[in-house]
């Protein structure tokens, strides 16, 4: 025990510099913490927010300073079919696009999910859709509808010789309809399949091996294991999907800009059509104040029908 | 009930061959442990058994019957995994009904089934719980009755115990040990933990690189080891195991320090390993002078680390041990009770030790 002799190391203290004190103070430091999100979230959510809000409720028009009208625009809106017709379509777009994207985005999952050669290369091919500018996909979609070079007819007249004449996509009012869902769902499934693969890994693989074991088909695999087991992650994903579907706007814009006779208006690309270049800024605000009630009900639907699973919840909840 | 067996089974993935031709025969009613260090291959025996991975040659039977090619929900046995991988979205009743719900069965039988597996295991009163609302001895339990429901021939447990603490898997042993002298069901189980295997098992099956190193009864294996692995597996602490040659006067070690060998014991030629259990010496005032290095009492007894010359060696004695580190401590090892090995091939030199045990 010759070290004990010796003396200790002792690692030095320095005593913390006011600038450090200043640093260390609790209320310093929850408020250095909190002003950049804070500041953030006001300045660009709840000002635009709270401006679209009251410009709902004025005559604002480009150029003019409005006034208060209370619900006049409102009023207005609920006579007006144009109005009626791109809740209609808003409707039926984020209905018939959802169904398809989960349908399709479920499947593919799974295919994915399986054990294939090149996995992580065909995943990356599966995010493309997604991480393409919307634009770039709309104006591909544009030259995929049109009805003279489009190559869907191409291939049904030249090609395969089944047509006599070329598809008119956009040229009528379903066909457009349809148009544009087919293309937001070509965009959306990534986004979805993605998700629920990532929802997919975290099942155990035990458990469909003791369910193997059980007895169970894979269809009663696929019923009793991962459809309750993938609920909670599908309603994140379908609230997220039908938020992003009902307010998409670049899509349709770019394809259709409403057209043919505002069939393929949804409330986003009317609500700028009315505001911007229609100028009838309080008209076009309050068309886009209406998409609020459906959203919060999308929320709450998948939120309360889908996420709240007892099972979820630890212990104590009886 | 079932008897099962496994001729010549083996395994590979890919080009790594897993399991090497393993033979086992498993009489009816038997509780039998496969045990063995990570990646001797015997989880995926066990796997194999159950149908979980395909067989890449040899047989295996349940009952008498090739089930190289029954689906796993035909072999009528049941499975508890490690993880236990209880349905979480499912209560405990449902979690133990799910099987007979797959299979349709009328709900009376259901609700019948359930209890009776429910009281064996004491678990009536979660019935209606989530298994996460159970700690993991209960889980455990549940994993239990989920096969248990199932009336399956053979019970198939893959180191169930490796997620309890300490206390409650001693608890457990003696549980699942009771419940099967009470169901005689026959049962295979995996583990790593040799004591599970000694405590539990009526045959353990030793393995190591996907070979069975050997095959028998816990005390057969702990007192006639067949080779070096074994030897040095069964058992805790573990054989001590030094090498050196047999010579006329006793087992000369590396160093020359001489250890004394039974009467019977002839010189062979090589290098052999001599091995002795810690409980297996003896406070002997005749005995070779051990320098004490650790003293670790445990109340019941006392286990000693010593050095015989240069030859470290653990002690186990029953005496409460007075001696301090650096002190002298004669011992001496019960000569009835020592191993003799062959190095090269790690096999037990038989014939020069005919001894008799207690």
């Amino acid at each position: 025990m010759s070290a004990a002799a010796e003396p200790h190391w002792v690692h030095a203290r320095k005593e913390p510099t006011a600038l450090a004190r200043f640093f260390d103070n609790k209320a310093v430091l929850v408020i250095a913490c909190l002003f950049p999100a804070v500041g953030l979230l006001t300045v660009f959510l709840t000002y635009p927010l709270g401006l679209g809000v009251f410009l709902a409720f004025t005559d604002t028009t480009i150029g003019r300073r409005g006034v208060w009208v209370g619900l006049e625009n409102f009023q207005y809106l609920a006579s007006d079919p144009i109005f009626w017709g791109a809740v209609f379509y808003s409707v039926f777009y984020t209905a018939v696009a959802t169904v398809l994207k989960f349908a399709l985005g479920l499947w593919l999952a799974l295919l994915l999910n399986q054990h294939t050669p090149f996995k992580s290369l065909i995943r990356a091919i599966v995010l493309l859709p997604w991480i393409t500018p919307t634009v770039l996909t709309a104006i591909a979609f544009w030259w995929i509808y049109d009805p003279q070079f489009s190559i869907i007819s191409w291939v049904f007249v030249e090609a395969l010789g089944w047509r006599t004449e070329n598809f008119n996509f956009l040229g009528s009012e379903w066909p457009a309809r349809f148009s544009l869902i087919a293309a937001n769902v070509w965009r959306g499934i990534p986004f979805v399949a993605i998700s629920l693969l990532a929802g997919l890994q975290t099942i155990s693989p035990s458990l469909y091996e003791a369910a193997l074991l059980d007895g169970a088909t894979p269809w009663q695999r696929f019923r009793y294991i991962t459809v309750p087991m993938l609920l909670p992650i599908l309603a994140i994903v379908m609230t997220f999907s039908i938020i992003f579907t009902f307010t998409d706007f670049q899509l349709v814009y770019a394809i259709t800009r409403g057209g043919p006779v505002n069939s393929t208006h949804i409330l986003a690309t009317l609500a700028f059509q009315r505001g911007i270049p229609g100028g009838q800024l309080g008209e076009g605000a309050a068309i886009a104040v209406a998409m609020i009630p459906f959203l919060v009900a999308a929320t709450l639907f998948s939120y309360f029908a889908l996420a709240r699973r007892k099972w979820q919840q630890g212990e104590g909840n009886d | 009930m079932a008897s099962v067996a496994f001729r010549d089974v083996r395994k590979s993935f890919g080009s790594t061959h897993v399991l090497h031709g393993v033979s086992v025969e498993i009489p009816d009613g038997e509780f039998v442990v496969l045990v063995g260090p990570s990646g001797c291959g015997k989880s995926t025996l066990l796997r194999m058994l159950a149908g979980l991975e395909n067989i890449t040659g040899g047989e295996i039977l349940i009952g008498g019957r090739v089930v190289n090619q029954v689906p796993p929900k035909d072999r009528d046995i049941a499975m508890v995994f490690q993880n236990y991988a209880l349905y979480p979205h499912m209560t405990v009743r449902d979690n133990m009904a799910f099987s007979m719900k797959l299979a349709q069965a009328p709900k009376d039988v259901m609700e019948r089934e359930v209890l009776r597996a429910a009281r064996i295991l004491g678990l009536e009163a979660l019935l209606d719980r989530f298994p996460r609302q159970l700690s993991g001895g209960q889980r455990q339990r549940v994993a239990m009755g989920r096969a248990i429901v199932r009336n399956p021939q053979v019970f198939l447990f893959d180191e169930p115990l490796s997620n309890l603490d300490a206390k409650l898997r001693v608890h457990m042993r003696s549980e699942m040990k009771e419940l099967h002298q009470r169901l005689r069901t026959t049962t295979v189980y995996v583990t790593h933990d040799q004591i599970e295997a000694m405590t539990m098992a009526d045959t353990i099956v030793v393995m190591e690189h996907g070979h069975v190193r050997q095959a028998g009864p816990p005390l057969e294996l702990y007192d006639r080891p067949a080779n070096l692995f074994v030897a040095g597996f069964i058992g805790s602490p573990a054989m001590n195991l030094v090498e050196g040659a047999v010579t006329p006067d006793g087992f000369r070690c590396a160093d020359g320090t001489l250890l004394p060998l039974p009467r019977h014991a002839r010189p062979t030629p090589g290098t052999a390993v001599y091995g002795i259990r810690p409980e297996h010496f003896r406070l002997d005032p005749h005995g070779m002078p051990a320098r004490v290095q650790v003293v670790e009492p445990m109340g019941s007894e006392t286990q000693v680390v010593l050095r015989i010359g240069e030859v470290p060696v653990t002690g186990v004695f029953r005496e409460r041990i007075a001696a301090r580190p650096g002190d002298l401590l004669p011992v001496s090892p019960d000569l009835r009770l020592v191993h003799l090995f062959n190095k090269e091939t790690g096999e037990r030199i038989a014939p020069a030790m005919e001894e008799t045990h207690a």
